[in-house]
């Protein structure tokens, strides 16, 4: 990959290549699994081009020994990110806000979330296992292990966002806000047909999920309708 | 501009070599000629209109400048960052969007100046060669710099960053690193034989 002779292509690329989950995970010490995400490539250099060149192995300073970095490096390195599922948790939840209201009156949403140590344990699963991909790709690891204080390198929550959950599915109207057709327990006449019924952060992309829970919220809506239970 | 000055060499001479320069592979230049080319372009930039910049001050655009291409230089395949403007592009970028903190910059540019005069008793415009690359040296390796130079590491990091974003985000830039991406190719026969060998693969095992 270093030095490779230029020609007429992007290289790898496409940064939702899936490596879906294939372990079984009973003997670990976090619940479901994740994906892999793969990136690097020759991509047009734009802004932000190389950047951090002083990670690169015995790469950095300035110069002509830089600029020659720049060009030895180029398109020869390979990325990976993971997108974890995380499961329900008591300490992640949302509320009415005691005392501040919207300016219809409205009192509005406060949020109670953090980390389990299941997805910081995933984490680190995550990195031990793009260590040994890398490794076993002949290549070179630069970047260093995150530590447990980092949460091994386990971003803030939030900052992937693929919004779900707040309004889940049940059938136990104290544990839920929706039954399993995403029809509210309280009132009869309102659905959620969006991200707000999934019971758990899934690691895929969600979309889908929400067309096909929508589109069975809809026939059943239809339904009901013509039954006149609506 | 008169063509005695550069050896005969027109700008469109220069622009017709500098093109050329990335996929001849500079077999038919010498760095003599390279060096003149860039120099005919950089006086004929130098003769356009100035942008006056926006957000650096006279004396920010000098040490500027001079930092850039300290950091990206000329060499024998391309041109160095102030030829490819790339000071012109950081004064856009922090005058018109940020990116790079404001008051990082002008922070980090100031931090330069101060150790300039702390240890050479000049601002760093004003420093040798020979100074501005031993202060360089102190803070362009983070793992062996020395703790108190971590500010001046935190801002070269930073800077030879948005350097690296100027200059390879230019044309100069892309045909420097030889990208050729983004091109009509009538004849794709899959990875080219040479590249495969060089690789150690093929397409039969």
């Amino acid at each position: 990959m270093v030095n490779r002779m230029p020609h007429n292509e992007d290289g790898t690329g496409g940064n939702h290549i899936y490596m879906p989950w294939t372990k079984d995970n009973k003997k670990l010490d976090f619940p479901r699994g994740y994906h892999i995400e793969v990136g690097g490539g020759f991509d047009a250099p734009s802004y932000g081009f190389m950047g951090g060149i002083q990670r690169y192995p015995n790469a950095g300073g300035y110069g002509k020994s830089l600029k020659d970095d720049y060009r030895r490096y180029f398109g020869a390195s390979v990325g990976f990110a993971g997108r974890g599922e995380m499961i329900p948790s008591d300490d992640c939840y949302c509320e009415l806000d005691p005392k501040v209201v919207d300016k219809y009156g409205i009192p509005v949403l406060r949020f109670h979330w953090k980390w389990s140590d299941h997805e910081i344990n995933q984490a680190k699963h995550m990195q031990e296992t793009f260590r040994s991909i890398v490794a076993e790709m002949g290549g070179e690891v630069f970047s260093p292990m995150p530590t447990r204080e980092r949460d091994y390198g386990l971003a803030a929550g939030g900052t992937i966002i693929h919004e779900l959950g707040a309004t889940r599915m049940g059938n136990d109207p104290t544990k839920s806000v929706l039954n399993k057709n995403c029809q509210a327990h309280d009132v009869k006449n309102l659905f959620v047909a969006d991200g707000g019924p999934f019971v758990s952060q899934a690691d895929k992309n969600p979309t889908w999920t929400i067309l096909a829970l929508a589109w069975r919220t809809s026939d059943y809506i239809t339904q009901q309708r013509k039954a006149g239970a609506l | 501009m008169s063509d005695d000055k550069n050896n005969g060499m027109s700008r469109r001479d220069a622009l017709k070599l500098l093109g050329a320069v990335p996929l001849t592979g500079a077999l038919h230049w010498t760095p003599e000629a390279i060096s003149r080319a860039t120099h005919v372009l950089q006086q004929d930039d130098a003769e356009a209109p100035k942008v006056r910049p926006k957000f650096f001050t006279a004396h920010e655009d000098a040490t500027v400048r001079i930092l850039v291409d300290l950091i990206i230089p000329r060499d024998e395949r391309s041109g160095s960052a102030t030829d490819a403007r790339v000071p012109e592009f950081m004064d856009y970028m922090l005058g018109e969007a940020t990116e790079m903190n404001r008051v990082e910059m002008r922070g980090g540019l100031a931090w330069l100046d101060t150790e300039c005069r702390t240890r050479f008793n000049a601002n760093f415009v004003n420093c040798t060669d020979a100074q501005r690359r031993q202060l360089l040296d102190d803070i362009s390796w983070p793992e062996k710099a020395r703790p108190e130079m971590s500010h001046g590491v935190a801002f070269f990091n930073s800077f030879r960053d948005f350097t690296a974003s100027g200059f390879f985000s230019s044309q100069m830039g892309w045909k420097d690193v030889r990208y050729i991406g983004n091109v009509f190719n009538p004849n794709w026969n899959g990875c080219p034989t040479e590249v495969l060998h060089q690789l150690g693969v093929s397409y039969d095992s």
